[in-house]
């Protein structure tokens, strides 16, 4: 992963005393509230609903087991023992006093972490995917160009007060993992007739309050040119975006009111001045930052396909595991292994300070010492010896992380919600864990096979429900909190937006409605066919009908 | 008269910004006047021959406008409504880097301390803090950050094309 020279170091520590000063003159009443707040949400600092939130900069989702201990020992110091992985794949604490920020930011900065731009109307983490340099079927591997962006974007001057909040993500593999198509800016690395890497690339996708499919608006973008196009992109933006309504000031809004063609135009006008400028790439620099994401030292290994469907057949959890939590990697005799972070009972995505260290000791033992997050809230040990797998599943397995879901129904991606969250119309942890329970049965969750239940607790769209294949919305009626079921939404390759099913229900009802729905697909389905390719083939209307029916 | 900084030091400033519905007059009878878009785009026949001259455009006014005008001003003003809105960060950038404009690039309106060390990067040199602020204290700001990333006009190579291990 990327290691910091003396210059990313001294822009850490110098941001560290920054900020220190602002909420030294914040407390001394020399900021006033509204002045405090730009400066303290690029710090990633909210005040919710019971304290501060606290997001922590993870870059690409990268940490190293240094990094987790750190994380683990913060957690206990300044907070309640816990953390949150949310969905751009940061660490959220949701209980930090103010007047410790400066402390945990130096805590933070001493192992190269920040949480520069987490929050507040700048560009916010690049993500990409979680299998980024162990996939099989990745093209180019797009961690040095996700480092190249932070730090381009890293009080980058000129873009410090945008509009809104601007979302970045990359993808170098044949899959969409990293959900591009719903990004400010969505960049597919690829390669020409000619062999020459360059980017695709799609602007103006996005979920929140008008979820758009992001548009294509450079079909190949040569690699020199990536930082020059984008400050071209932000330009435009920066200068003809909507700042009268925060709701309408996204990208998406000024690319659909102009159309991406017109959109397009105004970026080549403005590019055509920075192209060839001095922000063009140079190799040496591709090169310096590429040499920090060279393969770890893999030993050469076989596949271990026998001894493991051995080890299925006489352990039928392992099995089960590992065709869930378990993928192919590119190298011969290694795997991926996701950690659930999915189990019943714990709000998705948390992870308490003990899990924090022994994750980092297992990454130390089985995967040179580092760990992903991923945008489902889970966390990655990416180049596992498969035949440790078993030894590592027991670790896991013991220590709450070897729910055998991902991918299926109870792998819940979940904003924090009404529990924490000021933005919040309704809760949306207590809904997942409903749902979770009630489809407890493993045999019938894998069953149902793979799909994807978002839920957002409110229009933001931090549980990214636009793209779930079941999304759940919490919406507010007259004070009371209701849900919003839509079907349908996709977040890969040709992403959709979900079709809403129809009236909000009760947060009671949310079990019996998911499961109506499963009982549709179930009774619908060919042998090949997942829960998204029936909704595709039959439509929502059987689904709202038997939903709907026994509400009369 | 009020106190500014200019060039990283408070002076005192010399100028007087005149509000958006200004009439002609009173620009002409005033000295080092800073004259709002609307006026200049109306009469520049007639302020023809007023040196020195300043200009203010307002967050949503394009650099463009003037652009063909450049020489004439002195002082050209980029106004913030608010502290939030950061168009004209962009707008001082291709002063200086695109039309090349070497007199004063000054940030006026909702200036406070903490977007000077962007203000600075994007090639303003002068600054009018909100007059409830200090302008010594604001001064610090200026070198809070010593290292960066990116281009801008403060620094025109990218930290890649300076770097040294």
């Amino acid at each position: 992963m990327y290691i910091y020279d003396h210059y990313d170091q001294h822009i850490v520590e110098d941001r560290v005393e920054q900020f220190r000063d602002q909420t030294r003159r914040y407390f001394a009443g020399e900021l006033s509230e509204d002045e405090f707040l730009p400066l303290r949400l690029q710090n990633g600092l909210y005040v919710q609903r019971h304290a501060p939130m606290l997001r922590i900069a993870v870059p690409y989702g990268l940490m190293s087991s240094t990094q987790l201990r750190m994380l683990a020992h913060i957690t206990r110091k300044y907070d309640k023992s816990y953390a949150h992985i949310t969905t751009r794949t940061n660490v959220q604490l949701n209980w930090p006093k103010l007047e410790d920020v400066p402390d945990i930011l130096a805590d933070l900065a001493s192992v190269q972490m920040h949480a520069i731009q987490t929050s507040g109307n700048c560009i916010r983490n690049t993500t990409t995917d979680q299998f980024a340099g162990v996939a099989r079927d990745e093209r180019v591997d797009p961690r040095p160009w996700c480092e190249l962006i932070r730090q381009w974007s890293t009080f980058h001057p000129e873009f410090a007060r945008l509009p809104r909040k601007f979302k970045i993500a990359v993808n170098g593999c044949t899959h969409d993992r990293a959900a591009i198509e719903v990004h400010d800016i969505g960049l597919e690395a690829v390669h020409n007739d000619a062999g020459e890497l360059g980017f695709r690339v799609l602007v103006g996708g996005g979920l929140g309050r008008t979820p758009i499919v992001g548009s294509c608006i450079n079909e190949f973008l040569p690699w020199q040119h990536l930082l020059s196009y984008l400050e071209a992109t932000l330009r435009v933006y920066n200068r003809f975006g909507r700042r009268d309504n925060k709701f309408k000031a996204r990208i998406k809004i000024l690319v659909k009111a102009l159309t991406p063609t017109v959109f397009a135009e105004r970026v080549a006008e403005e590019w055509a001045h920075l192209k060839d400028g001095p922000i063009t790439l140079t190799e040496e620099e591709v090169q310096r930052v590429s040499q920090h994401f060279t393969d770890p030292d893999y030993l050469t290994l076989e596949d271990q396909d026998q001894a493991l469907a051995a080890l299925d057949a006489e352990h039928p959890g392992f099995a089960r595991w590992r065709s869930r939590n378990v993928v192919s990697h590119k190298k011969p005799g290694y795997a991926a292994v996701t950690l659930s972070l999915k189990k019943t009972g714990i709000a998705p995505g948390d992870v308490t300070d003990q899990q924090l260290e022994l994750v980092a000791e297992l990454s130390e033992h089985y995967s040179f010492s580092e760990v992903r997050n991923t945008h489902e809230q889970n966390m990655v040990l990416a180049d596992v010896e498969q035949s440790k797998l078993f030894d590592l599943w027991q670790q896991l397995r013991d220590n709450g992380f070897a729910t055998p879901n991902i991918g299926l129904l109870t792998d819940i991606i979940c904003c924090p919600g009404g529990d924490f969250c000021n933005l919040a119309n309704a809760k949306s942890i207590p809904v997942a864990e409903a749902i979770q329970e009630r489809f407890e049965n493993l045999d019938y969750l894998f069953d149902i096979g793979d799909l994807d239940l978002n839920i957002s607790g409110c229009m933001n769209a931090c549980g990214h429900h636009h793209i779930g294949h079941i999304g759940i919305l919490g919406v507010d009626k007259k004070g009371e909190e209701f849900y919003q079921v839509s079907l349908g939404g996709n977040s890969g390759r040709a992403a959709t937006l979900g079709k809403i099913l129809g009236p909000s229900f009760a947060q009671d009802l949310m079990p019996d409605v998911v499961s109506k729905i499963i009982d549709v697909y179930i009774e619908n389905r060919t042998p090949e066919e997942h829960f998204i390719d029936t909704f595709n083939r039959i439509g929502i209307t059987q689904f709202k009908e038997r939903v709907y029916a026994s509400n009369h | 008269m009020q106190a500014i900084i200019k060039n990283n030091q408070v002076i005192d400033d010399h100028w007087t910004l005149l509000s958006a519905d200004t009439q002609l007059q009173q620009a002409l009878d005033t000295q080092h006047a800073i004259i709002p878009l609307a006026l200049w785009q109306a009469h520049k026949n007639e302020l023809q021959s007023v040196a020195p001259l300043g200009i203010w455009l307002e967050a949503g006014q394009a650099i463009e406008d003037i652009s063909d005008d450049l020489a004439r001003f002195s002082v050209i003003a980029l106004n913030f409504p608010g502290c939030n809105d950061g168009r004209h960060f962009s707008s001082a950038r291709l002063l200086r880097e695109r039309y090349a404009y070497t007199g004063e690039v000054r940030a006026i309106g909702d200036v406070l301390r903490d977007q000077l060390f962007f203000m600075q990067r994007c090639g303003f040199d002068a600054y009018v803090i909100r007059a409830d602020r200090c302008p010594i204290d604001a001064l610090k700001s200026l070198t809070e950050l010593s290292v960066s990333y990116q281009a801008a006009y403060d620094q025109s190579l990218p930290l890649y094309r300076r770097r040294s291990a």
